[in-house]
């Protein structure tokens, strides 16, 4: 096996974590029963996804807790606030589009996420085909909902474009990624009688920020949420 | 559609035969209008109490000590909005549907168990609730599965073998915690001080003060006093809380050789009919996150419902 690239399993890995907490901040709060359980669903395969990642790199619970803001390597989208549903749907579109063709090419290369990678394409081809879905039945449902969809769209097109940064150590065709991604979210917002954002991808800072630890700021305090337990019984075992 | 009243009795004949022959009534069978009501009342209160109980458990989701804990607590969560489906889908063979049954809930016509009414305040409160309030469930729960109506006791077969599963993963937390540091097994301590009359006030009222108590066990609907079930809990706890290393709060706990049972102190029942009166801790904040959620996501339902009349067989 080829050694793991710290970076880049902390990169994915932090991907997976922060949005796994996002959703779980869904719980008891969504619009039907049946999505309580799908949020839930997809949150704790992406917690999965994110335990197995921090792995490769190290302690999982020292990397989730014990980092501070700008130790974290995950894009900006997956720490956005949830908004509303159509906001959580968007990210979570763009998102599970991006993981599903991510995996699929690390799957079929022979690199240190293979395994890994194998096992998750499964799980984001389930997590792309629920946005997708409420992408339809939100974009061409009522007229508020396919406001509120287009809304969120173009809300969080700004963070899409940091997606596609070459991630030093995963080995991908980042230019086939960004294509075929573009191609898939394309087909389903037509579908859905949207239309995609036509501004930049990309906000005034730098692409690629989250993953050099520059964040937004509704993330520190999601971290401190997230870890205030943690770091109030340090050495203590759960 | 009249009956005539040779006809009723023939019916009401055939009906308290079957619950007799300990045979299962089904929703197409003929059943007494009380025994129908009666059950979806308590199915109803059942499903409601698995979903508002989501919200004490979900309130440390976002802060769960540990990535492993955390996964536990989701999949906890999930599984809850998936026995309020469950019993949701069964009340519905009774011929009310659940939105109607959530409207009742929303406009406070509805109970739900009076333990979610009381709040977690720390993360060790997760354990208790697993190992004190599903234990409780558990043993309410597990005599349903023998329950004289077909689905609710199949409904209750699946839900009792995950519950189980999240009891023992509470003990288990709780395990940890009074292993583990002096400040966290204070903090395990301090939990299960502040669950256990809560939740052995689970098991409802006292047989004399139950109201729907002889009816449901003649119905076979029940099949254990209120007492009685309380008793079974105690038994149980008091050694499973001396393996934990934690104490039960209460002073009068002692066995008694002659009964064969433990005796226990006397339950604050003026506190309990506080919290179904709407009192409780958290009985504004509970039910005020439900009807928020499900006002905040009405305009959702009405686009899924708007692009399924579009639609029609797309309907994902």
């Amino acid at each position: 096996m080829t050694a793991v690239p710290v970076q880049a399993a902390l990169a994915l890995g932090d991907d997976a974590l922060v949005l796994s907490h996002r959703l779980g901040e869904w719980a008891g709060h969504a619009p039907a029963l049946e999505e309580d359980v799908a949020l839930a669903n997809i949150a704790l395969d992406l917690l999965g996804q994110a335990r197995a990642l921090l792995s490769l790199a190290g302690d999982e619970d020292e990397l989730a807790y014990l980092r501070e803001e700008r130790a974290f390597r995950n894009a900006q989208l997956v720490e956005q606030p949830n908004g509303d549903f159509a906001h959580t749907i968007a990210r979570q579109l763009y998102f599970s589009a991006y993981q599903e063709l991510l995996y699929g090419q690390l799957s079929a290369a022979d690199g240190p996420f293979a395994p890994l990678a194998a096992k998750a394409v499964k799980e984001v081809a389930y997590h792309r085909d629920h946005a997708e879905h409420w992408m339809l039945r939100l974009g061409d449902g009522t007229p508020e909902s396919h406001e509120r969809m287009q809304r969120a769209l173009t809300a969080l097109w700004r963070y899409t474009g940091e997606l596609f940064e070459p991630v030093e150590g995963v080995g991908v065709d980042w230019d086939v990624l960004r294509e075929h991604w573009l191609k898939t979210v394309t087909d389903v917002v037509d579908r859905a009688t949207l239309t995609l954002p036509t501004g930049p991808q990309t906000g005034a800072w730098a692409a690629g920020a989250g993953r050099q630890g520059i964040h937004t700021e509704p993330f520190g305090r999601m971290l401190a949420e997230m870890q205030h337990l943690h770091r109030s019984h340090p050495g203590a075992s759960w | 559609m009249t009956t005539t009243a040779p006809e009723a009795a023939a019916l009401e004949a055939v009906f308290d035969a079957a619950v007799a022959a300990d045979e299962r009534i089904e929703p197409r069978d003929w059943m007494p209008d009380d025994y129908r009501a009666t059950l979806v009342r308590q199915i109803a209160q059942h499903a409601h109490s698995e979903i508002i109980g989501m919200q004490p458990e979900a309130n440390w989701i976002t802060r769960a000590p540990s990535l492993r804990r955390k996964a536990i607590l989701m999949a906890k969560v999930q599984d809850e909005a998936g026995h309020g489906l469950y019993l949701y889908s069964a009340a519905e063979t009774l011929g009310i549907g659940r939105e109607e049954l959530l409207d009742k809930l929303h406009a406070g016509r509805q109970r739900y168990s009076s333990i979610f009414n009381y709040p977690t305040l720390t993360w060790a409160d997760v354990g208790a609730i697993g190992w004190l309030v599903d234990g409780a469930a558990i043993t309410n729960q597990v005599p349903l599965c023998r329950c004289s109506y077909g689905p609710y006791a199949r409904a209750m077969v699946r839900i009792c073998k995950e519950e189980s599963f999240h009891q023992r993963q509470g003990y288990e937390l709780l395990l940890a915690l009074s292993r583990g540091t002096e400040a966290q097994h204070a903090m395990a301590q301090d939990a299960v001080n502040r669950w256990w009359w809560p939740s052995l006030m689970m098991f409802g009222p006292p047989d004399d003060e139950s109201a729907h108590s002889a009816q449901s066990m003649a119905w076979k609907i029940k099949r254990h006093s209120n007492d009685e079930l309380r008793q079974r809990f105690v038994d149980i706890c008091v050694p499973q809380a001396e393996s934990l290393g934690l104490t039960l709060p209460d002073p009068d706990l002692v066995w008694n050789e002659s009964r064969g049972h433990h005796d226990f102190g006397a339950i604050d029942w003026a506190e309990f009919h506080e919290v179904l009166r709407g009192n409780g801790p958290c009985n504004d904040q509970r039910i005020n996150q439900r009807r928020r959620a499900h006002e905040e996501g009405a305009w959702v339902r009405e686009a899924a419902a708007a692009y399924a009349a579009k639609h029609g067989e797309e309907r994902a």
